[in-house]
Parts: C-alpha cells; structure tokens; sequence
C-alpha cells in the first residue's frame, strides 16, 4: 500500500520560493497568477495493515517540522 | 572543560570548532553520529556547521534524529552547555531544544561574507565576557538562516532575554533580525553566524574568540 504525504509552508509563513516562482511566472507573460506556494510531495511504500494513524506519527515527529510546516495525508490503495 | 564535537556525515566546520575550542582551552573529543553517548563528563557540546545529510528533507532534520543527537537531548535537559553554529543552529531547532525553525533566505541565495552582529544580552554563559550593545564581526555561510518563530513564541524570547545576538544590517530576512538565541536555562545557544571562523588573524578577524573564551572561563571557574 502506498500514503501519500503533502508537506506545505503554513499559511502565515511568508513563502520566499514560492514568491520568486510567482515573479518568474509573471515575466513569463503568465497573467494573473495572483499566489505560488511551493511544498513537496513524499510517497511512502507500506506493508499491508499500516495505519494512518502511524503515517500521523511519522509526520509529526520527521516529515514535517510543524513549526513552520502543515502536512496532509492521503491513504492510498 | 571537556568539550565534545559532534560530526555527522557533510559536517565540515566540525575540525575547525574542535580547533577553536582547545585554543581557548577546551579538552576537545570529536564525536562521531552514530554513537549514542558522550564521552564521561562532557561539560558542553558543539554541534558543528556543514550540510549534515546533505541538508535532505530539511537542514538538521536528519541529524536531529542521529543516535547521538538523544545524547545531546538528554545532555542539555540535565543542564550540560550546548553551542550550536549554523548546521548547528538548525539541528538544535529541529530537536526542540531551541525555539522556531530556520527557513531558505528569503533573498533566496546563498550568502557567504562577514557580517556585523550586535550582542544582544550579556547574561549567559557565551556572552559574559561581552557587553550588550558591542558589535562583533563574524562571517556567515547559509542558504537557510531566515529564522522564523511564531509571535508568541517572539514575545517570550524578548520577555525572557534569550536573544543573544542581532543583526546589524539582515542578510536572510530573519524575524526580528535574530541571529543567535539561547534556551530557558541560557546554557544553549544558537547562531547562524561562525564564531569559530573569527579565532585567528590569519582568519581576518577574531572578534569569534570572546564566545570561547567567556565559555571556557564559566565552566572552568564552575
């Protein structure tokens, strides 16, 4: 089984990569991009039977640092 | 004063702490990750500056779950001294025993010169030799030292008085122009800055020398 865990910037962190892709965009005559934030994606491969409650642990305590970092978990198949 | 350095793999300011502490006095142990205790009566710990594990997923994530890095955790919660550079800094933020996280610059480059810093307290152990106000210079080396802590916990660090240093011109975009803070109990600091790169002429300064110094004679008189 596979989880799929989405780690972002907070939305009261100021997003300096996010700002610099957002100005490049926009010099690129890409109109109306009025936001980027930029997180990453982390793919976890499991053995049968892993619970979400276990990828929580792994987030809370390496994936993410939740003083600047939210995460979002999806379960996959 | 027993000192111990600890060496993760992409350390590489490692060497030239152990240099700067024995030059102020230090009996200096090098400590590699994996082990999980320190040497008998360590009196402090360095965590050096570098890229450990290559900086993957965050800086200082990894290292911050190093074998070594429990011995550290343990060591600081029963009192030990704890100094932190650069690397240093981000490990000791993602263990928890500094506050707030160091994220990319927010000028988005890497930054490598010498800077000016303002001693922002003089009651703690690292900076007892020093008065608030003096100006140090030291160089900084990041791409990831735009220290950002959460409003409360800004307000506690000023209430508290464990801002030890400030920049006098911010080179990263760090939150009230913070460059070194210490803990609760002012026996952890942590700078983005390379006191241990300022302890020689040859270095082009050695304004570094008066941390050491005031480190050495707080646990040598202890």
């Amino acid at each position: 089984m596979r989880a799929t865990v989405t780690v972002m910037l907070k939305s009261g962190v100021l997003d300096p990569q996010g700002e610099a892709v957002r100005h490049a965009l926009g010099a690129m005559g890409f109109g109306g991009v009025e936001g980027v934030r930029q997180g990453k994606v982390i793919e976890l491969d499991l053995a049968e039977g892993t619970t979400e409650d276990q990828v929580t642990e792994m987030c809370e305590k390496l994936l993410a640092n939740t003083v600047i970092e939210s995460y979002r978990i999806d379960m996959g198949a | 004063m027993k000192a111990a350095v600890l060496q993760f793999p992409g350390s590489n300011c490692d060497r030239d702490m152990a240099v700067a502490l024995r030059r102020a006095g230090a009996d200096v142990t090098i400590v590699w990750h994996k082990e999980t205790d320190l040497p008998p009566g360590t009196d402090l710990v360095a965590v050096p500056g570098g890229f450990s594990f290559g900086d993957y997923l965050r800086c200082g994530a990894i290292a911050a779950r190093s074998p070594i890095s429990a011995a550290l955790i343990a060591h600081a919660e029963r009192g030990g001294f704890v100094l932190g550079v650069c690397n240093g800094l981000q490990v000791l933020t993602e263990t928890g025993l500094l506050p707030g996280a160091l994220m990319r610059n927010a000028g988005l480059k890497f930054v490598c010169k010498t800077v000016p810093l303002i001693v922002a307290t003089e009651d703690s152990p690292f900076t007892q030799n020093l008065s608030k106000g003096d100006t140090l210079h030291l160089p900084i080396a990041h791409h990831d030292g735009n220290y950002f802590a959460d409003p409360e916990t800004l307000a506690r660090l000023k209430g508290e008085d464990r801002i030890a240093f400030r920049y006098a011109e911010n080179p990263n975009g760090s939150v009230d122009d913070i460059a070194g803070l210490l803990s609760e109990n002012r026996r952890v600091l942590g700078l983005m800055p390379h006191p241990e790169r300022a302890v020689d002429p040859a270095h082009g300064g050695t304004d570094g020398q008066a941390i050491f110094r005031s480190l050495v004679t707080q646990l040598t008189d202890a």
